[in-house]
C-alpha cells in the first residue's frame, strides 16, 4: 500500500509543481464556458436553460485535454519503464495515477462550477446539481480516458486520436450527467434515477478502466 | 517465429482459394432470389408505398453492423489470449467492412426517412446509437492506421474492440433513455406489431444473402491482408539482404 500512496503523492506533486499544469484543465473549462455566450448570445433565459449542458460539455472537453499528460509524460522521461517493472501491480499503479489525475483535474472542475453556474444564471439548486453530478461523473471520464491514454502511449503522434477513441465511450456519462441535472431543475423525473445510473457508470468504469489500460500498456511496451 | 506465423495462414489461404468462388456464387444466388422476392413479390405497404422496400436492405445492414463488432471482439480475445495470427487478420479485415455496413445502414435509413418522416435525419434513439457505433468504427480504423507495427496495432485494436463491446449495450441503453426523455409526439416506429410473412420471408432471405456477402468480403479481405503481410516481409528481407551485402 505504501507504494500506492507513494505513486499517488508523486503524481500529485508532479502535477502541482511548476510545469505540472494541474490548473490548465480548469482554465480551459473557464474559457469554453466563456465562449458559449459569444456563440449563443447573451440571453440569460437561454443560458439558464442549457447551462447544465454547457458545463458538462466544458468539463468533458477539459478532462480530455488533460489526459495526454496522464501517461505520456512518464513515457517521455522513461519513468514508465520503471513503473512497469515495479512490484506494485500495474492495475493499482494506474488507479493511483487516475486518482491523482482526478484530484488535480476533476476536483478543480467541480470547485469552479458554482462560479460558472452563477455566470450562466443558474439557480443555486441547479448549480449544486451540476456540481454533484460532475463530482460523481468525472471519475468515469478519467477512467475511460485512462484506457485511451494507455492505448496511445506508444504512439508518437496520438494527440488527435485520443478524443476520437474516447468521446464515443463517454456518451452514456454525458447523457446521465445532463439528464440528472435537468431532472433536478425541471423534473418531472426524480433526480435519483439518472444520478444513481451515473454513479453505476462511474463504478463500472472504475473496474474496467484500470484493467483495460493495464492490458493495453503491457502490450504496448513489450 | 515466421514459420509458426505462416503455418496456419497458409492453410487458411488454401481454404480461401477453394471457398471464395462457392461463397461468391452462393451470395449472388441468394441476392438474386432475395431481391426478386423483395422487389416483385413482397407487397407495398399500405402507408409507406414502395419505400418499404428499402427496409430489405436496411435491416440486414443493421444486423450485420452489430454482428461484425461481435466478431471483432471474439477475434480480439483470440489476439489477446491465444495470440492467434489469424485473429489479428480477421479483426483488421472486418473493421472496414463493418464500418461500410454501418454507413450503408445509416444511408438507407436516411433515404427512407426523407419521404417518410420528411427529413433525412432525426435524433431518434436507434439512429443515434447506430451513429455512435459508426463513430466507434471510424475510431477503430484510425487506430489501425495510426500504429505501423501490425501485431502491436492488433493488440491495441483488440483492447479497444473489447472495451467497445462492453460499452455498446450501455450506450444503446443510455441513448434509449435519453430519447424517452426528449421524445416528442412522433410515431417513429414502423409497421404494425407483427411482420406479415410476405414481408418476413424476403427479409430473412436478404439477411442470409447479406451475411454471405459479408463472409465473402471478409475472407477475401483476410486473404489480401495475409498476402500484404507476406509482401511486406519479403520486401523487408530484400532490404536487409541488400544492406547486409553493402556493409562489408
Amino acid at each position: 500500500m505504501s507504494a500506492f500512496t507513494a505513486m499517488l503523492a508523486r503524481d500529485l506533486r508532479l502535477a502541482t509543481r511548476a510545469g505540472g499544469g494541474a490548473l490548465m484543465g480548469v482554465l480551459f473549462f473557464f474559457i469554453v464556458v466563456t465562449l458559449m455566450p459569444f456563440a449563443l448570445g447573451p440571453d440569460l433565459a437561454l443560458l439558464q436553460r442549457i447551462g447544465p449542458a454547457i458545463l458538462w460539455l466544458g468539463a468533458l472537453l477539459a478532462n480530455l485535454l488533460a489526459l495526454d499528460r496522464l501517461l505520456a509524460i512518464d513515457q517521455e522521461d522513461g519513468s514508465l519503464d520503471l513503473i512497469l517493472n515495479a512490484p506494485l501491480p500495474l492495475e493499482l499503479t494506474l488507479i493511483a495515477k487516475a486518482a491523482a489525475h482526478w484530484l488535480t483535474t476533476g476536483i478543480p472542475l467541480v470547485v469552479a462550477t458554482p462560479l460558472l453556474g452563477l455566470m450562466l444564471n443558474l439557480e443555486p439548486a441547479s448549480t449544486a446539481a451540476v456540481a454533484l453530478t460532475l463530482l460523481a461523473g468525472t471519475p468515469a471520464l478519467t477512467c475511460i480516458g485512462l484506457i485511451g491514454a494507455a492505448l496511445l502511449v506508444a504512439l508518437r503522434r496520438g494527440g488527435l486520436l485520443l478524443p476520437i477513441l474516447i468521446l464515443p465511450l463517454t456518451v452514456p456519462v454525458l447523457i446521465f450527467g445532463v439528464s440528472a441535472c435537468n431532472a433536478a431543475i425541471v423534473g418531472p423525473m426524480p433526480f435519483g434515477a439518472p444520478f444513481t445510473i451515473l454513479c453505476a457508470l462511474t463504478l463500472v468504469s472504475l473496474v474496467v478502466g484500470p484493467f483495460a489500460a493495464a492490458a493495453a500498456l503491457r502490450h504496448a511496451m513489450e | 517465429m515466421p514459420l509458426i506465423d505462416l503455418a496456419n495462414p497458409s492453410r487458411f489461404l488454401a481454404f480461401a482459394e477453394r471457398a471464395l468462388p462457392w461463397l461468391a456464387g452462393l451470395t449472388a444466388a441468394l441476392l438474386a432470389v432475395g431481391l426478386y422476392l423483395a422487389l416483385f413479390v413482397a407487397p407495398d405497404d399500405y402507408q409507406q408505398g414502395a419505400t418499404v422496400k428499402i427496409m430489405f436492405l436496411h435491416v440486414p445492414f443493421a444486423w450485420l453492423s452489430m454482428m461484425c463488432w461481435g466478431l471483432m471482439s471474439i477475434a480480439g480475445l483470440g489476439t489477446l489470449v491465444w495470440r492467434h495470427p489469424l485473429a489479428d487478420v480477421t479483426a483488421k479485415a472486418a473493421a472496414p467492412i463493418g464500418a461500410a455496413f454501418t454507413f450503408l445502414c445509416l444511408l438507407t435509413g436516411s433515404l427512407w426517412g426523407r419521404p417518410m418522416w420528411g427529413t433525412y435525419w432525426v435524433w431518434d434513439a436507434r439512429l443515434t446509437s447506430v451513429l455512435v457505433l459508426f463513430l466507434m468504427y471510424l475510431g477503430l480504423l484510425a487506430l489501425w492506421r495510426a500504429v505501423d507495427d501490425p501485431s502491436r496495432a492488433a493488440r491495441a485494436a483488440a483492447i479497444l474492440t473489447i472495451v467497445g463491446a462492453i460499452n455498446i449495450p450501455i450506450i444503446k441503453f443510455s441513448v434509449d433513455w435519453w430519447n424517452t426523455l426528449h421524445q416528442s409526439a412522433s410515431v417513429l416506429r414502423m409497421g404494425g406489431p407483427a411482420i406479415d410473412p410476405t414481408i418476413l420471408r424476403p427479409l430473412l432471405v436478404m439477411a442470409l444473402a447479406m451475411t454471405f456477402l459479408f463472409a465473402t468480403l471478409l475472407i477475401g479481405a483476410m486473404r489480401n491482408e495475409i498476402l500484404r503481410r507476406r509482401v511486406r516481409d519479403l520486401e523487408r528481407q530484400g532490404v536487409t539482404r541488400r544492406s547486409g551485402a553493402n556493409t562489408p
